[in-house]
């Protein structure tokens, strides 16, 4: 809403004005005419004063950009009322109110469910790390040449293709209730650790393909003036392959972070594991009132939306944006 | 849908203490049997101030206030007990109180009351695991992941002697004093134009001994012993 609504009236009428003093400063752009050679010289800068037709023209743009600025709030107001007046006027409103927006029962219910919020964010933080690491492993030996790698590149995609095809509902279930059913001793039966384990594999196929989409968009000249440099595979790619590829894939990287946040919630179906989105069900199936479900979305959101600019930041402070992608 | 309140996942079938109670209810309000409709609706699509794609549902839910709040229940058709359900060599199977079970990890099912009273009843040390189905706590059960479930009577009963393989009902838990006995009642949409008549069927069929007949026949009435 910077006046882009604001046109110059009729520039071609002022285009004979043009030769005098005011054109030096007139950014406008209108058409200039031929300056006369007879003219005298422009005036110094600290001298110049608009002319009448310049004071006249910064006045209509600003009355534009004035005009502009209450049409949109208007309009913005109109909508918004339009939507308030149509949920306020459905039938259902007090109960909807009640039952999706009770401020009271929200306020109450808070702390219990940011607590469970903090642990989806534990999860979520230590499940990302191993998955960056795990998935890095995947990508790299998924783009391994030759033909002694054979069994290292089958064994890659034979993991992505089984991991990224399988619910991970079902990974859950099968491993979260599956592997302590095998009464193996040395191994955990927690299921919070069966939950962040069927979290880890799922992901790191997601993750691997994204990296791997990196590194084969990183043009061939690169690895081609790296290795005729004299480094070694591995160092072409620690120095030269994978950082480009990384900086290209951020954005994708981000979306599978955020979608993991919110799948950490879905542990909850082992049972032990009092997330959010657990403690609000809880509060939902006893009392029958939603509002703890959306006191827990809030909470997502209010995690996601900060991450979403911080990367973004920190990507345009390196310089990595190349289309200069902004809000 | 679970034995011993519906039998064979049928409800159609006018076996187990609900599916029976549904088609008696239904006689009272003046329908055949023939003109009975089952729908299956989801937990969450059961509570929801939404509009209903049924009449009335029976499924275990007990009548609190504060969900009374959102839809309404008809009388109480069965007064719940809760009871406590573990494995044969589990650290709570001889347990004779409930100060006896405050350091197991118990688990429920989520929106039960069972829930409720793990944590205002039992108080135990480690926080209660919940499930999302009385399935995925039993498989728990087994998986020595808990040491034990609490849940309603009729369905601690089923549980002990055929869900779960060497199966143990530990007892039962009384109502604390002064308190509301427990009920499930049945479930309708809130302002139901019918379920005041609904509630009436609910209380002739309770005045005529219907309702005992019932759960004598379906329901086992075998005393468990009484945690105190």
């Amino acid at each position: 809403m910077t006046g882009g609504g604001a046109v110059d009236p009729e520039p071609a009428a002022h285009s004979g004005e043009a030769a005098g003093p005011s054109a030096t400063a007139d950014a406008a752009g209108a058409p200039l005419a031929p300056t006369d050679p007879g003219a005298p010289p422009p005036p110094r800068d600290d001298d110049w004063t608009p002319s009448p037709i310049q004071v006249e023209r910064l006045a209509y743009r600003r009355a534009r950009t004035r005009r502009s600025v209450l049409i949109a709030a208007a309009s913005s107001i109109v909508l918004i009322a339009v939507i308030v007046v149509g949920l306020i006027s459905t039938p259902g409103w007090a109960r909807f109110r009640e039952t999706f927006f009770d401020l009271n029962y929200g306020w109450q219910v808070l702390p219990d469910v940011a607590k469970g919020f903090w642990l989806n964010i534990r999860l979520m933080v230590v499940c990302e790390l191993v998955i960056l690491a795990l998935s890095m492993l995947i990508a790299l030996a998924r783009t391994l040449r030759g033909p002694v790698f054979f069994p290292l590149r089958a064994l890659a995609a034979g993991y992505t293709d089984l991991f990224r095809g399988l619910p991970l509902i079902l990974v859950l279930l099968i491993l979260g209730f599956g592997m302590p059913s095998l009464r193996i001793a040395w191994l955990p039966s927690s299921a919070l650790f069966w939950g962040c384990v069927a979290l880890i594999l799922t992901y790191s196929a997601y993750v691997a393909e994204v990296l791997r989409a990196g590194i084969e968009s990183v043009h061939p000249s690169q690895r081609a003036a790296a290795r005729s440099l004299g480094l070694s595979h591995g160092q072409t790619m620690r120095h030269v392959v994978v950082p480009q590829a990384v900086r290209r894939v951020l954005p994708p990287l981000l979306n599978d972070l955020v979608s993991l946040q919110k799948d950490t919630g879905l542990i909850s179906i082992l049972g032990v594991i009092y997330d959010a989105v657990l403690q609000a069900q809880i509060f939902t199936a006893s009392t029958f009132n939603y509002t703890s479900y959306v006191v827990a979305g809030l909470l997502f959101v209010l995690l996601t939306i900060p991450m979403t600019r911080l990367t973004d930041w920190v990507s345009r402070r390196q310089g990595w944006t190349g289309a200069g992608s902004h809000l | 849908m679970y034995e011993p309140w519906f039998v064979d996942n049928k409800p159609e079938n006018d076996k187990g203490f609900e599916g029976a109670v549904a088609y008696a209810v239904a006689t009272k309000l003046g329908y055949s049997d023939s003109q009975v409709t089952w729908v299956r609706a989801h937990f969450d699509a059961v509570i929801s101030p939404a509009p209903k794609n049924f009449d009335f549902d029976i499924n275990e839910f007990s009548i609190t206030a504060d969900r009374a709040k959102v839809v309404d229940f008809s009388s109480g058709y069965y007064d719940v007990t809760q009871a406590v359900v573990t494995v044969k060599g589990s650290k709570i199977a001889g347990a004779k109180s409930i100060a006896d079970l405050k350091d197991a990890k118990l688990g429920a099912q989520i929106g039960t009351t069972s829930l409720s009273a793990i944590n205002d009843q039992i108080k135990p040390s480690q926080q209660p695991a919940v499930f999302q189905t009385n399935d995925a706590a039993v498989q728990a059960l087994q998986n020595g992941q808990i040491d034990g479930i609490v849940t309603d009577l009729p369905t601690a009963f089923y549980m002990s002697s055929a869900q779960v393989k060497n199966g143990v009902l530990v007892g039962q838990l009384t109502q604390p004093a002064g308190q509301t006995p427990e009920q499930f009642g049945l479930l309708l949409e809130q302002g139901s134009p019918i379920t005041s008549c609904v509630s009436a069927a609910v209380d002739a069929l309770r005045a005529d001994g219907t309702l005992a007949a019932l759960a004598t026949k379906w329901l086992a009435q075998a005393g468990a012993p009484v945690l105190k």
